[in-house]
């Protein structure tokens, strides 16, 4: 059980993940998470304002499914597998993190400045706000998100998913080494 | 009962990804910084693996839990779609410090605060089957 409450490494998640996207072939599926964001708007009604959404999101049943493992297994191995919620980054990291003014960096799981409801700050809801627009815009242009394109499309030794991943790093990188220090000081 | 099979996959992917601690967002932040190899090394065996199992399906004619053959659907591409489509998903990536997966996962560990973000995703979702087709793809 020791094993279970620290951190895992890397090359114990790593091919832990493989395993998940070789589990969902051999159900006949193929991962993919970023769809049920579509089911469950089709579900809520979007369908009203937008034709696309008068999908059958029944037929994305098993991904739906899915979804609410994942909410299950977050809640799991929050309040039952880990007793430390620190995470132990560098410390460089740290101090970039300090200097654009995230205090206690690594202390919880999530910076509190950005996710504690408590302390969040118009700007901060803004923040999170436009960040999911983008990653919701973002996938559906792309045609999946990390799990359907850097997992299972570069598996697969697919060029559209290699172009994809490249446009991830190139977004990512620019959000954290060009625009954080404009938003964040 | 056919679905229970996902659900637990989804609870054990849940687990995996908490675990390894590749959705919390100092995560994200330090792999986009190249401040450590954790992130690096999550996805890079993954991926390695995931190229051997891929193959070892094919070669071995792998059939489904429920015998029928496996499909390899591949993903929609066009010139622009994946390249531009994958810039604004990198850049919502690393503002939110998480893709669409921890977003489930964090809203189970109990982060209010990640329904902000899903609610952004929902909202961008359907912003771009509205526009898309005035989108070059």
């Amino acid at each position: 059980m020791e094993f279970i409450s620290q951190p895992w490494p890397w090359y114990v998640a790593g091919p832990l993940i493989s395993l998940t996207m070789f589990l969902m072939y051999y159900f006949g599926k193929r991962l993919g998470i970023s769809s049920n964001l579509e089911s469950t708007c089709a579900m809520l009604g979007a369908g009203k304002l937008v034709d696309y959404f008068k999908l059958d999101w029944k037929k994305s049943a098993w991904n739906l499914t899915f979804m609410i493992g994942l909410i299950i297994g977050g809640f799991i191995a929050m309040n039952y597998l880990t007793p430390d919620k620190t995470v132990a980054i560098s410390a460089q990291t740290i101090a970039d993190l300090n200097e654009l003014g995230f205090q206690n960096a690594g202390k919880t799981y999530m910076p509190e400045e950005l996710f504690n409801l408590n302390l969040i700050s118009v700007k901060g809801i803004s923040i999170l706000l436009i960040a999911g627009l983008l990653v919701g815009f973002g996938a559906r242009y792309a045609g999946g998100c990390t799990s359907g394109h850097a997992i299972v499309g570069l598996s697969m030794l697919e060029l559209p998913s290699l172009i994809a991943v490249i446009g991830f790093f190139i977004g990512g990188l620019t959000m954290t080494w060009f625009i954080y220090p404009l938003i964040f000081s | 009962m056919k679905l229970i099979k996902f659900l637990l996959a989804g609870i054990f992917f849940g687990i995996v990804l908490s675990k390894s601690e590749a959705i919390s967002w100092y995560r994200i932040f330090e792999m986009f910084k190249f401040q450590s190899f954790h992130m690096y090394g999550i996805i890079g065996s993954a991926v390695v693996l995931g190229i051997i199992l891929v193959q070892i399906i094919k070669r071995t004619n792998l059939k489904t839990i429920d015998g029928n053959e496996i499909e390899f659907t591949p993903k929609k591409s066009g010139k622009f779609r994946n390249i531009i489509g994958g810039i604004i998903f990198g850049l919502g990536w690393a503002l939110a410090g998480a893709c669409p997966g921890p977003f489930y996962i964090l809203l189970g560990q109990g982060v209010g605060a990640i329904l902000i973000v899903l609610f952004g995703a929902m909202l961008g979702t359907i912003l771009y089957h509205a526009v898309k087709s005035k989108l070059p793809h």
